[in-house]
């Protein structure tokens, strides 16, 4: 395979996962906006943040509201990482590596990008806003499905896969890194149940309410929350469970191959660490700290990625 | 502006079907318009979502464009297309003879067949490809014809595509699309298929490699990138032949060889099927500004590491100057008399032709000898007042970089309208591979159509549309 097509696929699919965790994004933002007395715009600062593009957005407006936020996340054209230009950027890269697709996953990012383009042209009222962020995240779950149903299992699938849980294991760490203040055990004071509105966020932000409702019953503090999001490998937008997959499918690329790259040492060194690591190390050593080190070792390793299969000369 | 009434390939002036449509005819009198219509939106669909598309330069909202498709076949007997298929293959085959002998001894220059400032005034001519046989003396690998009707039996060469004929992809997408539209019609007719072009397509260029070449050739598409206009038909015919698309970032040269970066270091590629001009393949032997090409890959091809196809410098034979000496080339390499006709042509740099054009220009079709694509061209009978004295002008500065041709009566089929069926002019474009293992022609080809009514252009870019070609079997 050609060292650019690995990358135009890798890529293909972080854009759509990342626009898929944008609808997340502002679909929580949008229900405690929605829900909570306050009526504060507070929530919305702190969507920005997770979705790193709050200076962006600040440069752009005097204040924060959340229409403002919502149109800038979903289609502004100056946001580089809004979900329209995502979009864009995925269909971009599946034209550029089109011969590496079958052509259902190929019609699937087309008209993914199709529908979103018709969808995002004007601004989404508070009305239609449920429906566009269901489209959106169907449209990207039609995608995968495509490729889970069409695709040969060989170095293609794997770095499609690679782009997926890259991306996925950032925005979740990104995610619990602007909150993770409200998981510290000093604010289990607060309310040890589900009531917490930063809980709610954190969970419905990766669409685990559910399952975690499903694992933990009404045993629920901010520990089982961090140990959920960050350890417990049945989740699949846990770190756990994404760099299980990045383990994964790097593994078979070395098999593949029959080479062993440096890209191979980093992705074990933090697969062991989340095998090892107990929630309570994790909080000794510090949630932030932890953190922010895994944030930077996921972006180094997409480099050593980059670097080792020749995405670029 | 053309000739009152132009020969219709379906319906016969005392208003008779041609027995090729026969069962079309039929076919079509039982169907429900609204039902017809209803398809001709979905094929729209269809296009749009498999990326169907075509780019224009320098617009950026319409950037991807559909080219319009019209679900009415063209449709060919078996013994009509015997016949033109005999005269396709006599031409390549000329053609090639006549590509190597002008990068050889030149002699159709030394009998007098041919002028030298033909080849040497050649714009397309390249003086690196002297001396250079290219496997199997094959230089035009992927040749298009482009033909044109008047009546029953008189078929005209338009114009030779030797360099990189295009619209391949769109032959075999109409016939899908056709074939998932309407089913039924390929029970009521046999129609001879096209579907084994892009395997055909990579034996014939696989049967090209190089000498360097050791085990199963590698093949792979060159492309100048997303932004082409025809990215999608190389991306087409790369996975259709499944071989990489490559861009000129992902080549260099290694060892001797052209290589392309994979995941796992620099892979040697034998044969190029290059959808990139002569002019930017080689930065190094060419346009030094190109950033498409691949440094060096000059070298490694005289010197037998790759095989490009076409090769460099096959656009002469594209050249309308050139082609005016057509019926001359065919029988100086063959020894046969030409199939197919040459439209007759005047070339302007001969003075008394010249002046024969100025005398008739608002009755000749104008064209520009390295033209291409329908651009720079003048159609005298369509030409206002203002058109004509300004093209006049142009014509009297610059005669040598001119040909003028009558204008034809060109053939109509239908189109479905509005209306129903209403007549349009068209055109041919059949696809040719050559290998040293033989000429293959697949039946039919491309055609374009006028979408406008009366309209004698049938380029893409400027507003024709496609059909469905089929060629009926015996």
């Amino acid at each position: 395979m050609l060292g650019k097509t690995a990358g135009g696929l890798l890529w293909m699919f972080r854009y759509l996962e990342r626009a898929e965790n944008l609808a997340r994004l502002v679909e929580t933002g949008q229900r405690i906006a929605l829900t909570r007395a306050d009526r504060s715009d507070s929530e919305w600062t702190s969507v920005l943040h997770t979705a790193a593009t709050y200076d962006a957005f600040m440069a752009h407006h005097d204040e924060i509201t959340g229409d403002a936020v919502v149109d800038w996340l979903l289609r502004a054209s100056d946001n580089p990482a809004s979900v329209l230009n995502c979009v864009e950027a995925a269909r971009m890269n599946a034209r550029t590596v089109r011969t590496a697709l079958t052509r259902e996953v190929w019609e699937a990012v087309n008209e993914c990008w199709m529908t979103l383009r018709d969808a995002l042209a004007r601004k989404v009222t508070t009305r239609d806003l449920p429906r566009v962020l269901g489209q959106i995240r169907q449209r990207s779950a039609f995608v995968r499905g495509t490729l889970h149903g069409t695709m040969l299992r060989n170095d293609i699938y794997d770095f499609a896969r690679l782009g997926t849980f890259l991306e996925r294991a950032d925005a979740t760490a990104r995610l619990l890194d602007v909150k993770y203040f409200v998981l510290l055990p000093s604010a289990a004071g607060v309310g040890s149940r589900l009531d917490n509105a930063q809980w709610e966020v954190l969970l419905r932000a990766v669409s685990g309410e559910g399952m975690f409702r499903m694992v933990h019953g009404r045993k629920q503090g901010p520990a089982e929350i961090a140990r959920f999001l960050i350890l417990d490998g049945r989740m699949p937008r846990s770190l756990k469970f994404c760099y299980t997959k990045i383990g994964n499918n790097l593994g078979h690329l070395h098999r593949d191959y029959g080479i062993r790259l440096p890209c191979h040492d980093l992705s074990d060194e933090i697969c062991m660490k989340l095998d090892q690591a107990t929630i309570e190390d994790i909080f000794d050593t510090g949630l932030h700290q932890f953190l922010q080190t895994f944030i930077g070792q996921n972006v180094a390793l997409a480099a050593q990625i980059e670097r080792d299969y020749r995405f670029t000369e | 502006m053309t000739s009152q009434n132009p020969f219709d390939e379906m319906t016969l002036a005392d208003g008779s079907i041609r027995e090729a449509y026969q069962t079309f005819a039929d076919w079509f009198a039982a169907e429900d318009p609204t039902r017809l219509r209803a398809k001709a939106r979905e094929a729209e669909d269809v296009f749009r979502l498999t990326g169907i598309t075509f780019n224009v330069y320098g617009d950026p909202d319409a950037s991807e464009r559909l080219i319009p498709f019209d679900i009415v076949p063209r449709i060919i007997a078996a013994r009509e297309w015997a016949k033109l298929s005999k005269g396709i293959e006599q031409r390549v085959r000329a053609l090639n003879a006549f590509l190597h002998d002008i990068h050889h001894r030149q002699e159709i220059v030394r009998a007098g067949r041919l002028p030298v400032e033909m080849i040497a005034r050649n714009d397309a001519f390249l003086n690196q490809m002297i001396g250079v046989s290219p496997p199997g003396d094959i230089y035009t690998h992927i040749v298009g014809i482009d033909l044109v009707r008047t009546g029953p039996d008189q078929f005209y060469v338009l114009e030779d595509n030797a360099r990189t004929p295009s619209g391949v992809s769109y032959m075999l997408e109409n016939r899908e699309t056709m074939l998932h539209m309407f089913p039924e019609l390929f029970q009521q007719n046999k129609v001879q298929r096209v579907s084994r072009y892009p395997q055909t397509l990579h034996s014939s260029l696989a049967a090209c490699a190089p000498l360097a070449c050791d085990g199963d050739p590698v093949v792979a598409v060159l492309t100048p990138g997303i932004h082409n206009s025809a990215y999608y038909e190389h991306s087409f015919l790369a996975d259709q032949m499944g071989v990489e698309l490559v861009e000129g970032h992902d080549l260099r040269v290694v060892d001797g060889r052209v290589a392309m970066r994979t995941t796992q270091g620099y892979k040697a590629i034998d044969v190029l099927y290059r959808r990139v001009d002569d002019d930017f393949l080689d930065p190094l032997n060419f346009r030094p500004d190109s950033q498409l090409g691949v440094p060096g890959i000059f070298d490694v091809y005289r010197a037998g590491g790759i095989t490009i196809a076409n090769a460099p410098g096959t656009g002469v034979a594209d050249d309308k100057a050139i082609y005016s000496y057509m019926p001359d080339i065919v029988e100086f390499y063959t020894g046969e008399k030409p199939l197919l006709e040459n439209v007759p042509t005047w070339r302007c740099s001969e003075p008394d032709a010249l002046a024969h054009v100025l005398d008739n220009l608002s009755e000749l079709v104008v064209k520009e000898v390295h033209g291409s694509g329908g651009y720079g061209m003048l159609i005298g009978p369509a030409a206002s007042k203002k058109e004509l004295r300004a093209f006049r002008k142009k014509l009297e500065a610059r005669p040598s970089n001119y040909i003028a041709q009558p204008t034809l009566a060109l053939s109509t089929a239908p189109i479905f309208t509005k209306k129903g069926l209403s007549p349009r002019h068209l055109d041919l474009r059949p696809f040719v591979l050559v290998s040293p293992e033989g000429i293959e022609i697949t039946p039919g080809g491309l055609t374009r159509v006028a979408l406008k009514k009366g309209s004698l252009v049938v380029n893409s870019s400027q507003g024709g549309g496609t059909k469905d070609t089929w060629v009926l079997e015996e």
